[in-house]
């Protein structure tokens, strides 16, 4: 209770408010921009977070998440277009109801869900990740290297995509995690001589390849869209029948989204996805799902805002990142030289104090941006992209270059735009890669301090029950669609024989 | 077809790391794992997923066209090119040089790119460096 307190108190100081309120709006800016979604809205942020004190560069970052997610359903209603994936379901009963003229009801709706799915969510951060800090407290390295490969091998598991190609993506990310000198043996690797190599390929110009040069380029294929804007009233809260229609579809999805988001990798757009069909299946109106139900709207942006707090949780306590934008939050931690998990709560006291604060202000504003802001906001995606994508790229180079005035740095950010592109374009997921980076590292460092805690018998790692358990559940991540498949098969064929 | 050559490129770049690995001196320190085990696992995992994706390739995906794929290779071609001019001519020429190329190909006329291209280079610049005081990659203009 005191952290929260303190949290609040933190609030006072005018400059952090401020810069909660600005970022807030830059948030929604992004989130309403098709192709702009959070994920990309904290790559590009990151290189300027890093020149904050950690505290406020994980509030801008967090707040980015939650305002964009927020936001992408303002495009969703009025344009048809989800300004992020994490509010396609939105399009599907927002749009027909935009346009039997009842927008406002719509975004009225999706912002109280939003913000109940939010407020809700951020509740739960502050209760839980500090008690599965608490878990970890005794954690050694085996526990915390078992840990870490049980969240490298969910990559396996992530939406979208073959299990076998987030694999490829997520070993390259790991395989250049390598790159630089080796922390426990001061050895050179993979460098190739090159000075610039040394400290290794930064978290940060990738991020930025990956989420927002790459995401030009794929722009750049696609440039006949035409957007049209529908007319609309003004937005209301809804009224007291919409609300007992929408409450327990609210509730659920809220508990799906944090759930999910606490699922390492998965993130606000699965959530929002698993909990549309939820609620659809659970519906006494489902036969009218897809034709304007305020119950759909309801169910997607509960959980897309609820799956924000979730997924901060494992990744502020055991330093495994619960959706691709707090990869982006962990990279930016690890960058400013901080650790996710007990001591992060111990050495930096108020720092979840300050976060919850933060995210329960900017989810206060959506209420004032949902309601008042929206056809203001929504006019930003009449943008050409002809004058979008080259500021977002040029502000990609910015940000490269700004992390420690480095032309390679640019470089990298170029090269892996280019090869995000190719990824993303066949298949591979680019979020794989970003988290088999920034956890690649913490993986070898973690198995080398385990084996040499063990002298030398690295079986021994096999004897921690807790460590043991992670290692079953990366088989079971690894492996466990397959067997039921084989499973399956060979008792049908029992059967049939 | 393309799965396969993506399961070939990743073969040859889990065999070429490998290769990359044995050339790793041995530390000074002592080490129980050493620099190279943990390049070889991954490598292993590397390796056995691209070549299942060399037997088992999933349906071919649609290939952008020739013209798109050109596109692409251009845009790419004008970022590289604009990153080793960055530190020659300094960022508001590159910058505007880039951003008009950008601007012309997503659709304007080349009137309307040169005036976007130098607006938008000027205004980061004001933005980034003049007010946030950002350090950009200084030209021969002194800008």
């Amino acid at each position: 209770m005191g952290d929260i307190l303190s949290g609040l108190l933190a609030l006072g100081d005018p400059k952090l408010l401020l810069l909660i309120v600005a970022t807030t709006l830059a948030g929604t800016v992004i989130g309403v921009l098709p192709g702009l979604n959070a994920t990309t809205g904290a790559a590009l942020m990151l290189p300027f977070t890093l020149t904050m004190d950690p505290i406020s560069a994980t509030v801008v970052l967090a707040t980015i998440y939650g305002s964009a997610t927020f936001a992408g359903a303002i495009t969703a209603i009025l344009i048809n277009t989800p300004g992020t994936s994490a509010s396609a379901t939105t399009c599907l009963d927002g749009y027909p109801l935009a346009l039997r003229g009842e927008a406002g009801r719509a975004l009225g709706v999706a912002t109280i869900a939003s913000t109940f799915g939010g407020l809700v969510s951020i509740g739960f951060l502050f209760v839980a990740a500090p008690l599965m800090a608490r878990l970890a407290y005794d954690f050694g390295p085996p526990e915390y290297f078992a840990l870490t490969l049980f969240g490298l091998s969910m990559l396996a598991t992530i939406g979208g995509g073959s299990a076998v190609r987030n694999l490829i993506a997520g070993a390259f990310g790991v395989l250049l995690a390598t790159v630089g000198v080796d922390l426990l043996t001061g050895v050179e690797r993979y460098t190739f001589g090159t000075h610039a190599l040394y400290d290794g390929i930064g978290f940060v110009p990738v991020m930025i390849g990956i989420f927002g040069i790459a995401e030009l380029l794929r722009q750049s294929t696609q440039l006949d869209q035409e957007r049209h804007l529908v007319a609309m009233s003004a937005v209301k809260l809804p009224g007291w029948a919409d609300i007992r229609r929408i409450r327990t579809t609210v509730l659920r999805s809220t508990g799906i989204g944090t759930f999910i988001g606490v699922l390492p990798a998965e993130g606000a757009t699965i959530a929002s996805m698993i909990s549309y069909n939820e609620a659809r299946r659970w519906s006494p109106n489902r036969d009218n799902f897809g034709n304007g139900e305020i119950e759909g709207i309801a169910a997607s942006e509960a959980a897309n805002n609820a799956a924000i707090g979730g997924s901060l949780v494992p990744t502020l306590a055991l330093g495994i990142p619960g959706s691709p934008t707090a990869a982006i939050i962990l990279a930016g931690l690890l960058t400013q030289g901080l650790q996710p998990g007990p001591m992060l709560f111990a050495e930096q006291g108020e720092f979840l104090g300050v976060i919850f604060a933060a995210l329960l202000v900017a989810n206060l504003l959506f209420i004032a941006v949902g309601l008042g802001g929206a056809p203001i906001f929504a006019r930003i995606t009449t943008i050409p992209v002809r004058i979008l994508w080259p500021l977002v790229f040029l502000f990609s180079i910015v940000g490269a270059y700004a992390i420690r005035q480095s032309q390679v740095d640019v470089i990298i950010a170029l090269a892996f735009g280019v090869i995000g592109h190719l990824m993303i374009r066949h298949g591979f997921s680019v979020v794989s890669l970003a988290i088999g980076l920034v956890l690649g590292a913490m993986v070898e460092q973690r198995l080398g301090q385990s084996v040499a805690m063990f002298r030398g018998e690295w079986w021994m790692l096999f004897t921690r029950p807790i460590a043991l358990t992670f290692f079953a559940l990366t088989l079971l991540a690894l492996f466990g669609a397959q067997a039921t498949h084989l499973i399956r098969k060979i008792t049908r064929k029992e059967i049939a024989s | 077809m393309s799965d396969r050559i993506f399961g070939g490129i990743g073969l040859m770049l889990a065999l070429l790391y490998v290769w990359r690995a044995t050339i790793i001196p041995d530390s000074f320190m002592s080490d129980a794992v050493g620099p190279r085990a943990f390049p070889y696992g991954i490598a292993a995992v590397m390796a056995l997923s691209s070549l299942w994706f060399l037997f088992k390739p999933d349906p071919e995906p649609e290939w952008p066209r020739a013209g798109r794929l050109a596109e692409i290779g251009l845009a790419a071609l004008v970022m590289i090119a604009y990153a080793q001019l960055l530190p020659e001519i300094g960022f508001v020429i590159a910058t505007a040089f880039a951003a008009a190329y950008l601007t012309w190909r997503l659709g304007s006329t080349l009137l309307q790119s040169a005036i976007i291209g130098v607006s938008t280079s000027l205004g980061i610049y004001v933005i980034f460096h003049l007010v946030l005081g950002l350090s950009l990659a200084r030209g021969p203009l002194g800008i």
